[in-house]
This record gives C-alpha cells, sequence and structure tokens, in this order.
C-alpha cells in the first residue's frame, strides 16, 4: 500500500521537517531579515507563517531553478533566504542556480532538503540524493548539517539563520531514537575504544552504536560534517592507531578526502561507509534500502569487523 | 564624469579588441545608456544605498557596453576600459558584482538575471523600499532558458510592479518567438511594451510606461 504523504512517518510524532518548518515559522516572527521560499513542497506546514509574513514566505510553485535564483536575489536585496524542497530537485536539478546565485554573487543563504537519500524509497530515484553533500564539497565554505533527530533541528537552525555563511541542512525521516547536540559541530565521543575511531554522521548513529557493541571502538558522532571537525579526529585518531571508519547517510566515500587530509602526516587506515553508488532499481521501504546498502547494524558489523581484522575477515 | 552618448560609445570601442562578445554591444549599448541615463535612480556615491534602483545584466553580450556606461556615469575608472580581460583587470568578458563597483549581479551564464531579479523584487517588497525598481536586460535568444519562463510566469502571477525587464530582441533566438515575444509575457500578466533600440526617446516611454499592479517588459528591437 502507498503511503499517503511519502514525507510522513506514522511513528514520528514530530519529524524532522515538522521541527524545521516550526522554528523557521517562529523565527519568521522574530528576525525580520529572514525570508522562505518554498517549491510547492511543505506549503501546508508554512500555511500560518505565510499569511502573518505574506511578503516574507514566498511559494513559486514547481519551480525549482527560480527558488533557488529567486533566494538568491533575496539575500542580494539583504536577505536571509530558506529555500525549501526535496534534495534531489532543490541541490541537483538547480546546482548551478546555487553555484551562480549564492557562490559567485558573494552572498548566502539556507538550503533546506527533505527527502534525504531514499527516505520515500517507494518512490524510487527520482526522489533519492545520496550524492548531495558531494556536491557541496566542490563548493567552497558552506556549511552542511546533517541532524539526527527532529530535536536536534531548531539549534542548528538557529545557527544557519544567525550565521551569514551558506548552509545545508539535509533532513530525513531517517532518525536516532534520542538527539545528540554537538558542540560547534564538532566530533562528540559517545563510547571510547582503542581499535578504530568510528564517525557517526546524523541518522546513522543508533545503527552504529548497534553495529559496534562489544567492539573496543572509539564512536563519534557528529551533526556538521562540513566543516569537518579535521582537528577532533586527529587527537581521536591518535588514540586508536590512526584506524578511522567514517559512516555516512548519503554517497559512500564522501567524507574521505577529509580524513586523508586530516591524518595526511600519519600513516592511516580508513573505511568509508555509506550508501552505494550504483541505483538499485528497487522500491520497497527506507529500511529495506538501507539493509541493501550496509547502512542497517548487521551490515555496518560485518564492515567494520572485517576492516579491523582483516586476516580473520580473508579466510 | 559626465559623458555625451557618443563619447561613452567611443568608451565601449576601447574595449571590444579584446572582450568575446563585441559586435552586439552597440545595440546593447543603446539600453543599458538610457537605463543609466534618465530611468534609473542611482548614485556612484551611494553604492549601497537600499533605497536603489537595481539594474541587472543577464545577456552575456553587453559588458563592453556596461562597462563603458559605468565609466561614463563615475562608477568606474575610465581607465579600467583598456586593462580589460587583463590577468589584473576587474573587467572581463563577464561582469563580477565583486570586482566591479555598481555591478548587481555577477553575470554570464543565460537564465540567470531573471529568477535573480525576482527575489530581489521580492526583497525590496518585504523589505518595505517600494519605490526602488529593478530592470533586467536579458537577450531574445537568452529567453530559451527555462528558467527565464518560471520567473516570467511567478513574476506576473505574483503582481511583482517594481520588475523590469528589458529584451534586447535582434532576432538571434535559434527558433524564434512566433506571435511575438511580447506575447509571452503578456499571458502571465505583465505589462508590455515595445520599441526601436536605437530609438532613445522610445527607449524611454517604454521603460516609465506606468504598470502600478504588474511587472513590465519593454522588447527593444534591432535588426543588424
Amino acid at each position: 500500500m502507498f503511503r499517503s504523504d511519502p514525507l510522513e512517518d506514522d511513528l514520528q510524532d514530530t519529524t524532522m521537517r515538522d521541527a524545521f518548518a516550526a522554528r523557521a515559522s517562529a523565527l519568521l516572527d522574530t528576525d525580520p531579515r529572514l525570508a522562505v521560499v518554498l517549491a510547492d513542497i511543505s506549503t501546508d506546514k508554512f500555511r500560518d507563517a505565510a499569511a502573518a509574513h505574506p511578503h516574507r514566505v514566498v511559494n513559486v510553485g514547481i519551480r525549482e531553478q527560480l527558488l533557488v535564483g529567486a533566494a538568491g536575489g533575496l539575500a542580494l536585496a539583504g536577505l536571509r533566504p530558506i529555500a525549501h524542497t526535496y534534495a534531489p530537485f532543490l541541490v541537483e536539478r538547480a546546482f548551478e542556480q546555487i553555484k551562480l546565485d549564492f557562490e559567485h554573487q558573494g552572498t548566502s543563504g539556507i538550503l533546506v532538503s527533505v527527502g534525504a537519500s531514499y527516505d520515500w524509497a517507494e518512490g524510487s530515484f527520482t526522489h533519492f540524493s545520496p550524492r548531495d553533500v558531494a556536491l557541496f564539497d566542490t563548493l567552497p565554505g558552506w556549511r552542511v548539517v546533517v541532524p539526527g533527530h527532529a530535536a536536534e533541528v531548531p539549534r542548528l537552525l538557529d545557527e544557519a539563520v544567525r550565521s551569514d555563511e551558506g548552509v545545508y541542512m539535509r533532513l530525513s525521516l531517517r532518525c536516532n531514537p534520542a538527539p545528540h547536540h554537538t558542540s560547534g559541530g564538532g566530533l562528540t565521543v559517545l563510547r571510547e575504544g582503542r581499535n578504530a575511531t568510528v564517525v557517526a554522521v546524523g541518522p546513522v548513529l543508533d545503527n552504529v552504536l548497534a553495529a559496534t557493541s562489544g567492539f573496543d571502538v572509539t564512536v563519534a558522532y557528529t551533526n556538521t560534517p562540513r566543516p569537518f571537525d579535521e582537528h577532533g579526529l586527529r587527537q581521536l585518531a591518535a588514540g586508536t592507531g590512526d584506524t578511522v571508519v567514517v559512516v555516512e547517510p548519503y554517497l559512500e566515500g564522501t567524507s574521505a578526502w577529509l580524513v586523508s587530509r586530516a591524518l595526511a602526516d600519519r600513516p592511516h587506515r580508513l573505511l568509508s561507509i555509506g550508501v552505494g553508488r550504483e541505483e538499485l532499481r528497487r522500491y520497497g521501504t527506507a529500511d529495506e534500502h538501507e539493509r541493501l546498502h550496509g547502512l542497517d547494524p548487521n551490515g555496518i558489523r560485518h564492515r567494520v569487523r572485517d576492516f579491523l581484522d582483516p586476516i580473520t575477515a580473508s579466510r | 564624469m559626465n559623458v555625451t552618448f557618443e563619447a561613452t560609445r567611443e568608451l565601449a570601442r576601447r574595449t571590444v579588441s579584446d572582450v568575446r562578445h563585441p559586435d552586439l554591444d552597440p545595440y546593447t549599448l543603446d539600453a543599458i545608456w538610457v537605463l543609466y541615463d534618465r530611468v534609473l535612480r542611482v548614485d556612484p556615491q551611494r553604492l549601497r544605498d537600499p533605497a536603489r534602483d537595481r539594474f541587472l545584466l543577464s545577456k552575456g553580450h553587453g559588458p563592453s557596453a556596461y562597462y563603458a556606461v559605468l565609466a561614463a556615469k563615475g562608477f568606474i575608472p575610465a581607465a579600467w576600459l583598456d586593462t580589460i580581460a587583463h590577468l589584473e583587470s576587474p573587467l572581463g568578458s563577464h561582469p563580477d558584482a565583486t570586482l566591479v563597483p555598481g555591478v548587481e549581479i555577477s553575470s554570464g551564464s543565460l537564465g540567470h538575471g531573471l529568477p535573480l531579479g525576482v527575489g530581489v523584487a521580492l526583497g525590496l517588497r518585504a523589505t518595505g523600499f517600494h519605490d526602488a525598481r529593478v530592470f533586467v536586460l536579458v537577450g531574445d535568444a537568452e529567453l530559451d532558458e527555462g528558467s527565464n519562463h518560471e520567473a516570467m510566469a511567478f513574476a506576473g502571477t505574483a503582481g511583482l510592479s517594481n520588475l523590469n525587464v528589458v529584451v534586447a530582441d535582434n532576432g538571434s533566438a535559434s527558433l524564434g518567438w512566433p506571435g511575438g515575444i511580447a506575447s509571452r509575457f503578456d499571458v502571465h500578466g505583465w505589462s508590455s511594451a515595445t520599441a526601436d533600440m536605437t530609438d532613445h526617446d522610445a527607449l524611454h516611454r517604454a521603460f516609465t510606461t506606468a504598470h502600478p499592479d504588474r511587472p513590465h517588459v519593454t522588447v527593444a528591437t534591432t535588426r543588424p
């Protein structure tokens, strides 16, 4: 049976998108510099805000090039724009607009996506965007925030609105059972060990904790993978034999270049776990896609175990 | 610096040996000149005045004319024109807003100016600068870009009366515009006018046509 709304989850009282819309609406009441641009996605959640601030909550219809271009123009006029829609339409479809209508203008804004890598699994690849963070790595200076829980969203949004930098906020229906607030976006240690530093980004944390149960590894969490906490990683890796695992809820290996840069002066080992590059051409559920990509606890556990004990794994 | 249109044309010629888009500059120059000389409320001494009008050059063929007018109106030194496209020059084949005083947007890739203009117009409306106007200069071939049509449809429906578009129509669109360019804007509720690109009084009348509740397009025609 199809879900009536692919961006809703009956098991979550408040989704990240709910939290975003509520906080953005509240911020619109207090910050006259803030504007929200929509492209027919989430308009119901901004109905009251649009009524209260008709000139600062704008729905351009299903026009994603205009969504980003108009947000860029709002920034040129001195406002702090938030542009919001599905990740593939926001980032991949309109990528040249992000590059030219913000970066090349010398301005910035906040881009907030939903859908993530496979939230609406039955919607298929057209609504998946596992490559979005990798695309942002081609742009200098963008902060990327990947909340792991709806309760992490308000603070991250507050920081984004207060900032003058470009911020990409990647919202998902995938989530951890509890929020974890990080200090300044840095790596937060949740478990200490000696054989590896395992970095978990956003909503994969719960799976990582389950997968590494009984392993002698450090588990560190971040919901702000850009800028990547290279200093924190160096410190943690030094205590685990410079052996690092990064588990990301988007394209596998996206952060590998940053780990390499952080540890360039030291011999090190890295295992990257994330969403595979190939299009699966499968429907089903997000849980099933998570399993197919090896991002479920069992998949992560097997890959980490084999990485830490390659001799045993090769037998 | 207070110079005539003819002197500004000479300024533009100082650049054309080095830039990639020199051939169409004379036509673009007329439109930009009339805007800066008779329409826009801009002042090189108050570049960041939030109440200023905004001119957004979107078409790629036009920087020589744009730079010449900026020099003629005191935004940049005329001497910069002789350095165009050099490594250390702030002037290139496409303008960079972070390098050139008075340039409102960095442009060159077609189809970006009008969506940006929509955003600027929305921003001016949201911040209460109701008298500030936005003028976006696009080419007729540039209208092929779908982003323009997203912007045209939205701006008309939203009644963005502070938004003005100038289409430099030299018939260069590969497939043409059956029914005329203005009709494409008309169906979305825009006000429209046409003028001969070389008739400065006609351009001025078209640019200043009253359009209190809707955006306005001027189709400035020329046939080289």
